[in-house]
Formats: structure tokens, sequence, C-alpha cells
């Protein structure tokens, strides 16, 4: 599936996107897996309170299951307008 | 029902009377325009990201749901991203409904929805460096009054 990161999250992990091929069952297991990889990562999820999740494009939390899903994407609270 | 999010400016008089011009039957339009304010005194560029594809669709489900709440006739919401200056604009919403009351209470609506709810996210470039605008929790507070 694909996981993007956006604002700070993207700089943090330094990258706009990951391809990730994971048997994670909810987004929070997803975090949890994404967490162990490097230091990078572990700094952007540090603070879930402090992250957004979107699965495939529409709000979401870390509760959500991740069967069929193809996009996750990790941002901090949003600020249009 | 008319979103779009774009990156080249738009002129709002223009905007706005064509939006006015098609609105046969209703006696109201409102809208509201946002600006770049130099909140960091010395700001060079608000840089404005989003995420493309679903903020199209947060957009148009904010619009929908603003629809099914008022007696409204159309909903125009234009929001820019990338790079803008002070002064410049970042967006504009305009409702119209038979009457005021309902145009207003949409325009509201869309204004604090797209603030908490839509994929956008500034950051304010000055000479001393860059910051993320954080959220701000009355912003979050007032989508509780739609409840």
């Amino acid at each position: 599936m694909d996981v993007l990161y956006f604002a700070w999250v993207r700089e943090r992990i330094g990258q706009p996107k990951d391809i990730v091929d994971t048997g994670a069952a909810t987004v929070r297991e997803l975090v949890e897996e994404l967490r162990a990889r490097e230091p990078r990562y572990e700094a952007a999820f540090a603070d879930l309170d402090a992250l957004r999740v979107a699965v495939d494009q529409e709000l979401a939390d870390f509760d959500t299951p991740l069967s069929g899903v193809r996009e996750v994407a990790f941002f901090p609270p949003m600020t249009g307008g | 029902m008319d979103v779009r999010v774009q990156d080249v400016e738009f002129d709002l008089g223009a905007e706005l009377n064509r939006f006015a011009a098609r609105q046969t039957g209703m006696g109201a339009v409102v809208s509201f325009t946002g600006i770049v304010r130099d909140l960091a005194e010395g700001l060079d560029v608000m840089q404005i990201e989003h995420y493309p594809g679903m903020t199209e669709k947060a957009l148009t489900k904010i619009a929908q749901e603003a629809k099914t709440r008022w007696s409204l006739g159309d909903a125009l919401v234009i929001h820019r991203h990338g790079a803008l200056r002070a002064d410049d604009l970042i967006m504009m919403v305009a409702t119209s409904a038979p009457h005021r009351v309902d145009a207003f209470a949409a325009a509201e609506f869309l204004m604090d929805y797209l603030k908490s709810r839509a994929p956008f996210w500034k950051k304010e470039v000055t000479g001393s460096g860059e910051d993320w605008v954080a959220a701000k929790d009355e912003d979050e507070d007032a989508l509780t009054r739609w409840d």
C-alpha cells in the first residue's frame, strides 16, 4: 500500500511517500511497524496525539482496519482557510 | 457546486460576479475571502501544502453536507496552494440561498469545516527560518456548534 506523509511529518521522515508491504491489521499496527524502521520514523510518530490519519483519502482514526486499503496518509492537524 | 484547488491567483470580483449571475431565483449571496496576513512579522512566503485528491473530495463532501443542512442554491469554494505572500488571496467561499440566514450560516459552516477538516497545511517562511502554523484549539472547538 502507499503510505503518504504531509507537512512536518514529511519533513521529519525526509520523503513524501513509502510503498509498504505490510500485514498490519490496523493503522496503529502500521505505525508500530514504521516506528521500528529508523529513528526518523520514530521521530515522526513519537506523539500520535499530534497526528491525523486518512485511509483511502477519508479521515480515519488509528484503530481503522487496513484490509483492502490502498492508501494511508499521515499529517498534522489541518490548517486550511 | 464548484470546488477548485489551484496554485494560480483568482480574480475575486470576477468569480463573485460569475457566481452571483448564475443564481436565478436566489435572494442572497454571501461570500468570505481569506487573505494572507503577515503574522510572523517579516513573512517572505506562506507555503501552502495540500493532499491532492483528498482535498477536492473533502471540500466537495463539506459543501454537500452544507446543502443538506440549509436551503441553498449553490456553493463555490476556491482554495490556493503553493507559495503565497502577504496580502495575497488564499481562498474564497460563496453561498447562495433564497434567504440570507441560510446563506450566512452555510458560509460559516463551510469555513469552520474547511479550517480543520480539509487537508491543507501552512508554513511561514521568514528571514529567521520557517515554521508550520499550528492548528488552533478554537478552530476545532468551532466545529462543535454544528453537532
